[in-house]
Order: C-alpha cells, then structure tokens, then sequence
C-alpha cells in the first residue's frame, strides 16, 4: 500500500529538504493545508498584483462561512464513517421555508428554517442510528424526499401568490460587514467553529465520535450507547445545513430551488482536502476550516481565469481531485 | 440435555423428503436470487396498478412509460456494474449528459448511417469516461464516493462545453431506435434495445471470469485479492462498464427526447441509485444482478405516472422514490437480521 508512495515521496523528499521535515508535514497534515493556502494567495497576487488586500480577505471569509458551517456537520458525520448527500437539499429547504415564511417575523421565520434541519436530522439519525440503514443510501432518500417536498410546496406558494422574500437581518448576516471589513456571517461561523473543536478535542461526546468512527463493534461492546450519539450527530449536521442555508440565502438575496445545490460536492471536498477519514475516526475540524478557506480562494482564482464557465468547472473538479489524492496518498 | 439436543432446535433438518425436486429447486432459486422473483412481481403490481387507476391504459400510455423508463433503467444498470464490484459511481448522471449531448450536437441533420456511425463513436467515448473514472478511482485512492462525486462535477462542465444550452437533434429513423414501435404498438422499441443492450453487454461478463471477480472484490476485497484477483483491473473494468452504459443511456436520452440537454443527467445519478437499491443490489457489493435495477427503473418510473393519474402532483414523485429507497434498504436489513437470527 505504502510501497508506492513512498516512491513518490523520495523523489518529493529531497526537493524538501530531508526526511524530518516530511514526516513533520505529514505528522502536522495543517501545516500542510495552511503553506497550501498561503501558496494559492501568493499565486493570486502575482497573477494579479493588487488583488490581495483586506476588502479581499474579508469577501473571502463572508464566502467561506456558509461552506465552513456545511462542511462543519460533513465533519462531525464523516468521523463517524458516514456521510450525509443531503445537506445542499436540507440548505435549500432550510433558506425557502425561512424566506416564504418571513412575514410572520423573525424569530418564527428562523424557526421554520431550523425546523427543516431539525425534521430531517431526525429522519437520517433514526434510520442510521436506530435501523441501521448505511448513511449513504439514507441521506440519499431524505435528500430526494426534502427536494420532492420541496417542489411541491413551492408550486403550492406560488399559486398563493405569497413569493419568498429574505428578511433585511438575514441579508445583513449573510452579506453585511461591521468594523470596517469583518463579515457578519463570520459571527454565525466563529461560534459554530470554536464550538466544534472544542466539543471534538475536549469532550467525551468528541472522543466518542472518533471512537464509532473508528470501530463501531467495540464502542457497543464497551457499553457506549452508539445509536444515541449517532442520532444526535445526524440531527446536528442537518441542523449546521439548515443554519449554512439561513446564511446562503441571505448571501444572494433571492430564495429559489437549487440555492445551495453548489454546496454538496465542495462540502465533501473541504472534510477530505482537510485530513478527516470518510472512513472515519481522523481527522478534526480545524482542516476542515483550512479545507473550506482553500476551495473558497480556488474558486476566486478561477473567476480570474479568462474561460468560460464549464472550463472553470472542469477545473475546478479536477483540482480538488489531485488534492485529494496528494492527501490521501501523503497520509496513506 | 446432550449438546446434540440442545442443537437440534436451531438446526430443523430440510424437510426435502415431503418435497418434489422442482419444489426445492424453486425454492432455493428463490432465496439465493430474491431480487430475480421479487422484482418482477413489484413490476407486475405496479402495472396492474397503474392500470387499475386508469383503465384506460393504452398501448399509447406504455410508449411513454417505456420511453420514460429506458435512460433510467440504462443509468441502473451502469451503477449495478460498479455496486456489484463494491463502489459506486456518482458521475454516471453527468456521463449520460456528455453522451447524450455529443450525440444530439453531432447527429443533427446527418443520415441514419451517419447517426449509427457517431453512436458508436459515442459509445467509445462512454468506454473512456468509464476508463478515467476506473483509473482515478483506483490510481488516486480517494474513496469511491469522493472521486465520482469530484468527476462527475467534471463531467458535467465537459457536457456544458459541448452544448451550452438544449439543442441539437437526431434523424428520425435514429430516434425511433428508442422511441418508436416496430412489430406491435404494444412492443416500444425501447423495450428491444433496452432487453437486447443489456444481453449483449452483460450476459458474456456475467458469464465470464470478469463477471466471478466483480462479485468477488464486491463482497471482500482482501479475500478476492488472496485468491489472486487483481482487485485493481477488476474494479477499473467496472468502471468501463459503468461508462458503457452510461453511454447507452446517454444515446437513450438522445432517443426519447430529441435534443441533447447538458443538464439532463443530474437526475440519473440519484434515481439510478435509487433503481439500483429497490433492484435488490446491496451497496456493500457482491450482491444482485442487473434484472432487478433494470424493471425497478421501470416502477420508478411508473410512481409518478400514477400519480398524474390520481390528479396528485407528481412531484409527490420524488418524495415517493426517497421513501421507497429508503424503506427497501430496512427491509432488507430486518430480513438480513432474521435470517442472522435463524
């Protein structure tokens, strides 16, 4: 397994500089993602001198944040060796029902949101947890349930008349910046970021997500109640989609049917790219941060290639794709 | 109590002497290919069904199922190939859109000899779709699911590439291929290409050496390779097949519709999946055959047909086909468990 990458590395290594300072990359995989993240802003610079600046930096942490709190629940599933596809579908649901929803105030339009996130974290986490369906082909069916549901109901809106409006808070979450350049939805993301690596480093509900992740079988054998932590866990990522869909819609201003639909692939792509396991029990959130700061400034890169959009796209995919295999065959 | 009595209860001797041979057989046919009996008895339901909320099912009525159902039914069998090996393939949405739009943006205004011609250039271009996404998936090490879900995104920008927007077209006699009838009104065409696309390329694999390595990496890929399967070629060659087909359905697509539409395949990758895990195929592989997903594509189909019958909105449709995913995979998993049990 290992033969061929070493390989690799040993035509890799001397370029770095010694072995020492390799298995330190590949000990300290972040170090890794921070100098990779570094090199793409630096390259963004001398392709455009200029470009770089705080307004920049800022627009560039404002589009992360809805992805960093998708890929936050991505995380927190993928430890334990799942997966959840229904994210995009559940940030899509979240951000129309809180946008139709939206003239009876507020805090009930928040609600509406939430509850989406809420309802089908319950869905997925019975069926994982409880029936022991395999995340996949849950997720797969709840996304496709929410998105039917969906549709339906907003032929039902239209017919009412009542299109969806984006309350003016929620548009200042997800576009407004205060202090001269911080942005707003950094004061959704932050929380939520600080919370789970703290939760994932320092709490017995974190160890046990790497626990399951690592070998389910034993984690029941030693008495841990696997399905009540799994449920929770699934109830938290729809929950983290729901609030990533708030700050998406607020975003762009405009709730439709495949809002966040762009979000599924890179929020898969940021947990990887950012050292956790899809087979669980490695991996943290603090690559996932790096992860989701990384895909945020390829696309930003990409908008400065003069091509149209399918180029970009394609490569876009292919980028994210070798640097998937470099990590998995690094840490392999 | 002896240890042998205390055994007996759990292990009732087969009660083959009350039994005719044929009766055993059956039986024993049923069990080990429960997807083979169950599937065609869902579909024979879901049309006595259908039929019976609208009695007026025409002829007319199964041309547009079959029509319907066959890019479906072809994305199903593509995923089964790759399901079986033990991985999965979320690109095959956006593959049947390369194909279908290579196809409609070259064929338009060509002769049927041309169209035939190009289709099977098409088909070769599936093959090395398949190819690159067997040789990414194995070369990279990413997980299945991973590396599909990146190359389908890939995918999908070379089908915009090609055709920007809906476009294109076909002669009609290549459209007809899929979409029109030859002996009787009640035998679509799509059905035939659909029967004979299937036997040609599967049968020979299932048959074959290939065919006994797919289910072997699918159902344990440490004992395949200490068995001397090269689990590497094996799960690349599924690949190709899945591509394979793709490219069939693509061409499919091209048939029922007319056009080529770059955005058409997203809606395969799910419900293909979807074919595949009501087909009886497990999603840890090594288990199935390519009959289930095929006719389940076919009840996929029929739900939301039904449900514009009812005068529901058939985007209802969709909620249905989650549902269905997921309830079939719990029944599965109780039948599993009772089985254990036993």
């Amino acid at each position: 397994m290992t033969g061929h990458a070493k390989a690799v590395l040993s035509r890799v290594a001397p370029a770095l500089a010694g072995g020492g300072v390799l298995s330190l990359l590949r000990t300290h995989t972040i170090v890794v993602l921070v100098l990779l993240l570094i090199a793409f802003i630096v390259g963004i610079e001398v392709a455009r001198p200029g470009t770089v600046n705080a307004t920049w930096m800022s627009n560039m942490v404002l589009f992360a944040a809805p992805l960093g709190i998708v890929a936050a629940g991505q995380t927190l599933v993928m430890l334990t060796g799942g997966i959840d596809l229904s994210v995009a579908s559940v940030a899509t649901a979240s951000a129309y029902l809180m946008a139709t929803h939206s003239t009876q105030g507020g805090a009930t339009a928040v609600a509406w949101g939430l509850g989406v996130g809420l309802l089908v974290g319950l869905i997925n986490g019975v069926g994982i947890a409880l029936l022991r369906v395999q995340p996949l082909v849950m997720t797969l069916g709840t996304g496709l349930m929410t998105e039917g549901a969906l549709v339906v109901y907003s032929q039902k809106m239209m017919a009412m008349a009542e299109g969806p409006h984006v309350p003016q808070f929620i548009e200042t979450i997800g576009a407004g910046k205060f202090l001269g350049g911080i942005p707003n939805d950094l004061s959704v993301w932050a929380p939520i970021a600080i919370a789970i690596v703290f939760i994932l480093r320092r709490t017995g509900y974190g160890r046990l997500l790497y626990a399951i992740g690592d070998n389910r079988e034993a984690c029941q054998l030693a008495g841990i109640r696997v399905w009540q932590i799994l449920l929770v866990n699934y109830v938290t990522c729809s929950l983290l989609a729901a609030t990533a869909g708030l700050v998406i819609v607020g975003g762009v201003d405009a709730a439709d049917l495949s809002l966040a639909d762009g979000y599924l692939l890179p929020s898969v792509a940021a947990v990887i790219i950012g050292g956790t396991s899809i087979f669980g029990g490695r991996g943290g959130y603090s690559g996932t941060i790096v992860g989701a700061l990384i895909l945020t400034v390829l696309n930003s890169i990409l908008t400065l290639v003069d091509a149209p959009e399918p180029v970009r796209q394609i490569l876009y995919g292919a980028i994210i794709l070798l640097l998937a295999t470099a990590y998995t065959r690094l840490t392999n | 109590m002896t240890p042998a009595a205390r055994k007996s209860p759990a292990l009732p001797a087969p009660d083959i002497a009350s039994e005719t041979p044929f009766a055993a057989r059956l039986k024993r046919a049923m069990r080990r290919h429960s997807s083979l009996f169950a599937m065609p008895a869902l579909m024979i339901a879901a049309l006595a069904l259908t039929v019976f909320i609208h009695p007026q099912f025409s002829d007319f009525d199964l041309q547009s199922l079959a029509m319907g159902a066959l890019p479906l039914a072809f994305g199903a069998a593509a995923q089964t190939a790759v399901v079986i090996s033990g991985g999965i393939d979320l690109s095959i949405g956006s593959a049947m859109a390369v194909a279908n739009v290579l196809a409609a943006s070259t064929m338009e205004n060509r002769s049927f000899g041309e169209s035939l011609l190009l289709a099977a250039a098409v088909l070769i271009a599936g093959v090395g779709i398949g190819a690159l996404n067997g040789l990414i998936v194995v070369l990279s090490r990413v997980p299945d699911v991973v590396a599909t879900l990146t190359t389908g995104f890939i995918w999908g920008g070379v089908a915009l590439l090609i055709l920007e927007k809906p476009g294109g077209g076909a002669p009609p006699e290549f459209l007809n291929l899929g979409a029109g009838t030859l002996f009787t009104s009640w035998l679509p065409n799509g059905v035939i290409l659909l029967v004979a696309a299937v036997a040609v390329i599967w049968i020979p694999v299932r048959r074959s050496k290939l065919g006994l390595q797919f289910y072997a990496v699918g159902s344990d890929r440490v004992a395949a390779f200490r068995s001397g399967v090269n689990v590497e070629r094996t799960r690349f060659s599924a690949y190709i097949f899945s591509g394979l087909f793709s490219a069939v359905g693509g061409l499919a697509l091209t048939m029922t519709t007319g056009i080529g539409a770059p955005l058409a395949g997203v809606y395969y990758t799910l419900s293909g999946l979807a074919a595949v895990v009501v087909g009886g195929v497990s999603l840890a592989g090594g288990r199935g055959g390519i009959v289930g997903p095929v006719m389940a594509a076919f009840v996929l189909t029929l739900i939301p047909t039904d449900l514009i019958f009812l005068n529901i909105d058939p985007n209802f449709g969709q909620v249905i086909q989650g549902t269905l995913i997921v309830a079939i995979v719990m029944i599965g998993g109780f039948a599993a468990m009772a089985r254990i049990r036993k």
